[in-house]
């Protein structure tokens, strides 16, 4: 079950791929086949641009399983310039530097591994800009 | 609209640890407590609405099993879901086939047996209510980490500290510790709170509720049957519902959930509550507290505070008993504790029993002017539920 939604939307992670309303403009990260701002179910891919700020963050010290081996680990809720707020864990960071506000740029990683044969699921990770 | 439709019983176990009863002999405890209190028999109740989560207690069929264990089929029942809102989405769903004019008496059961699993697992469980496939899964965001994310955000933008969202657990624990049905029956302190472990920080262990075994029991009755069975009825003046985005990242603002705000308005423009300032009216509430932030975001979203100002409700003890309008003196989801499904039903009974003058004295509110406010919430505010009850009839 894990494994098919991991290829399903293996494009989208490998790409930081998303969609885009071509009537109203509006973009999704996970992709939509339908937008939810004006109904329009014309959309189209498009790769997201990669630099945005932390809207929001926490460091997970109570993980689930699957990530044990990786905690803790900061997740954050990003705004991209273009506006698309997106999800991801922050990288290369100390935790006690993050700040809301902070300028961060998308960098591609693994994400986990699980299962028996150690099956990897690489996506978008963030790290902070250095200037 | 339809008919009016009144409170005529409650039922709430002692919440906490349970092992020692199954999932249907819990039920039956807050069941046999509604009927016992409504002056009814099982035969009266003509539909059963079951709150169950599930999930860790591995009954799949929840509503048939507690339907015959209590006595109460052959009666028609259902089993809902609304995360940790399933209670006050149960009650609502009684009173609406009531209001309809389909049968004078239903009842909700709100049951979760949370400790039928070992704790990983539970918490497991939990983390996967939001959007599953995308935010767990890719992320590791855990539900104690979404809520993580609202505080961060809340105390970025107004200022509120660590110390703030302690004080919240302090008056939780304050009023656990005089309900006898409270899973956490013993004060703690700011200090105490501030060292607990990281979980999602800034949230502590202590801002957190605990995995929680309860069952409770609302009955509900059209004008005729509640003017038979009792003097004081507890009417049901109006619930406001509403549903928030199932991806956080769709969300427009993170100090305040869109959902709660919303199922308030609602909420107020059906009970015909001033939303200036509706602590005019409202003489106690019990708010969705699973996370310390969480009870802060809900004062402003019920307009108990303005925004950016809950904070200040807590520093100046504005929601003890008291002060500008008492919150959670059951002791919460976090002390009295957080069965998931049967948490709605729970705070609905608790209501009722203090618009009654009838809980502990030292946790009971002033009632000056008989209403009383119950908000729920699923999820992240991805369902939201709010129950306002009322001393006086509201129509007719
Ligand atoms: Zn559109």
């Amino acid at each position: 079950m894990t494994e098919i939604s991991d290829w399903r939307k293996r494009i989208e992670r490998y790409r930081f791929q998303g969609s885009e309303c071509v009537k109203c403009g509006a973009r999704y990260y996970p992709s939509r086949i339908k937008c939810i701002k004006c109904g329009s179910e014309e959309m189209r891919d498009v790769e997201l641009p990669r630099r945005g700020r932390v809207v929001s963050y926490t460091v997970i010290y109570n993980p689930p399983k699957k990530f044990s081996k990786y905690a803790p680990y900061a997740v954050a809720l990003i705004e991209l310039v273009d506006g698309t707020r997106v999800l991801g864990q922050l990288t290369d960071v100390d935790f006690d530097k993050i700040r809301v506000g902070m300028e961060v740029e998308a960098t591609f990683r693994k994400l986990y591994e699980y299962g028996e044969d150690g099956h990897i699921v690489y996506g978008t990770k963030f790290r902070p800009v250095v200037s | 609209m339809g008919e009016n439709v009144a409170i005529v019983g409650v039922g709430h176990t002692k919440f906490g640890v349970r092992n020692d009863v199954n999932m249907p002999e819990l039920a039956w405890e807050a069941i046999k407590q509604a009927l016992l209190d409504a002056g009814l028999e099982q035969k009266d109740i003509e539909y059963v609405v079951v709150s169950n989560a599930g999930g860790w207690s591995s009954e799949p069929l929840p509503a048939v099993v507690i339907a015959e264990y209590s006595g109460l089929a052959p009666k028609g029942t259902v089993r809902v879901e609304a995360a940790c809102a399933s209670g006050s989405a149960a009650v609502k769903l009684a009173h609406d086939i009531v209001a309809s004019g389909h049968v004078d008496i239903a009842m909700a059961v709100g049951i979760e047996k949370m400790n039928e699993s070992p704790t990983p697992t539970v918490v497991e469980f939990i983390g996967r209510a939001g959007n599953y496939f995308w935010e767990f899964h890719n992320f590791g965001l855990t539900f104690p980490g979404y809520y993580a994310l609202y505080a961060t955000a809340y105390m970025s933008k107004y200022g509120a500290t660590e110390e703030d969202l302690c004080k919240v657990a302090v008056k939780s624990h304050y009023y656990g510790a005089r309900n006898p049905k409270a899973q956490f029956q013993k004060e703690i302190t700011v200090e105490k709170c501030m060292a607990s472990r990281y979980i999602a920080w800034p949230l502590k262990l202590f801002d957190c509720s605990p995995i929680t075994d309860g069952a409770t029991a609302v009955i509900v009755a059209n004008e005729k049957v509640a003017k038979q069975l009792t003097d004081t009825p507890v009417w049901i003046a109006g619930i406001g519902h509403a549903t928030g985005t199932s991806n956080l990242s769709k969300r427009t603002t993170f100090t305040s959930l869109e959902a709660g705000t919303l199922a308030a308005e609602l909420a107020y423009k059906k009970a015909g509550i001033d939303m200036d300032d509706p602590t005019k009216v409202i003489d106690v509430a019990e708010v969705h507290d699973c996370f310390t932030i969480a009870e802060i975001l809900a004062y402003e979203d019920l307009r108990f505070a303005k925004r950016g100002e809950g904070v200040k409700l807590v520093r100046e003890e504005q929601t003890y008993i008291g002060g500008k309008i008492p919150v959670n003196l059951s002791g919460g989801l976090k002390a009295k504790g957080h069965p998931i499904g049967a948490t709605g039903e729970g705070m609905i009974a608790e209501l009722t029993n203090q618009l009654k003058n009838r809980v502990e004295k030292d946790r009971q509110a002033p009632i000056k002017n008989g209403y009383a406010l119950a908000h729920n919430i699923g999820g992240t505010g991805h369902y939201a539920y709010i129950t306002i009850l009322s001393l006086s009839k509201p129509r007719g």
